[in-house]
């Protein structure tokens, strides 16, 4: 299967309600990062939550977002990072 | 009133085996009851689960995977490729999701959370400690992960970068701790004492070597 992203790709965390079960948190939703890291494909937990398919399987990435883009009232180090695992289905291009 | 036992009545419950709290623990239990009642797992099935996860032996996972990946770096160029791999060229089960390994450097300290639930590498690290799973540790860590690194004595420089994994979905993480210093000729052996449980989750560093 074709990937659409690629690693160093600046994305976009879908910033959407899902009434169902879904791995992205809220905190997430909506930002951006940088793809890090392409994993294995897997089902849509949406689905697979439900006893669906969850096919076709996507391709995972792991997406770098900057601490202080997360948080406006970050306290950190403006270097610090967070990485999350997100579906495909789950990002945009920037 | 005296205590005698001449009428049948209840006991109050112990403080360590309460009675479920809530209406959704009791709708596990009875779940549980259930499935067991119409042969979908056996009771001593859950239990022999149960035990297995519980008797994965941290010092014996988790801390020789780090140790050798110190020591053998062909090990950790295998790790790199595919940790599940390397893992299981050890001899060691990893469990059925997919791993990666955070390597830690002078320049990136690496913690692990799931803030959505409590996804852990239980075959490699056993089962989560409580504060792993306490919503404050979720909800904390992800927000100001230097104050809660700090909690845990671990005061990170600031020209280091902190970065957290939200081990929220389908990845289970191992952080590899910076090897200690002045542990050069260590065996295997001896470096994997210096490994802990909470070095793993990233939330310390391995113990200094003046401490095996």
């Amino acid at each position: 299967m074709s990937a659409r992203f690629e690693v160093g790709q600046s994305v976009r965390i879908g910033d959407r309600t899902e009434p169902r079960h879904h791995r992205v948190p809220a905190y997430v939703k909506g930002r951006e990062g940088i793809v890090v890291c392409l994993c294995h494909p897997q089902g849509l937990p949406e689905e697979l939550a439900y006893r669906e398919s969850g096919e076709p399987k996507q391709t995972i990435y792991r997406v770098r977002v900057s601490q202080p883009h997360l948080w406006s009232s970050y306290q950190g180090e403006a270097h610090d990072n967070l990485e999350i695992e997100i579906h495909e289905s789950w990002l945009d291009p920037l | 009133m005296t205590h005698d036992h001449t009428t049948p009545h209840r006991h109050p419950n112990q403080p360590d085996h309460p009675e479920p709290s809530s209406s959704y623990e009791l709708l596990g239990v009875a779940l549980n009851e259930l499935l067991i009642e119409k042969g979908i797992y056996s009771a001593d099935e859950l239990r022999t689960q149960i035990e297995e996860i519980e008797s994965v032996n941290v010092d014996s996972h988790g801390a020789q995977i780090v140790a050798k990946a110190w020591l053998d770096e062909d090990f950790l160029t295998a790790l790199r490729a595919d940790a599940a791999d390397a893992i299981r060229s050890l001899g060691i089960d990893p469990g059925y999701t997919e791993i990666m390994a955070l390597e830690n450097t002078p320049e990136v300290h690496n913690v692990v959370v799931c803030t959505l639930c409590s996804c852990y590498p239980r075959w490699l690290l056993g089962r989560p400690p409580a504060w792993y799973k306490s919503k404050a540790y979720r909800a904390r860590v992800v927000r100001e992960p230097r104050a809660v690194l700090a909690e845990f004595g671990n005061d990170i420089a600031t020209d280091v970068q902190v970065r957290v994994h939200d081990s929220n979905a389908e990845l289970r993480y191992v952080v590899i701790p910076l090897r200690p210093k002045g542990t050069e000729g260590w065996t295997q052996a001896q470096l994997a004492r210096l490994v802990t449980r909470d070095s793993m989750i990233g939330v310390t560093q391995a113990k200094a070597a003046t401490a095996s």
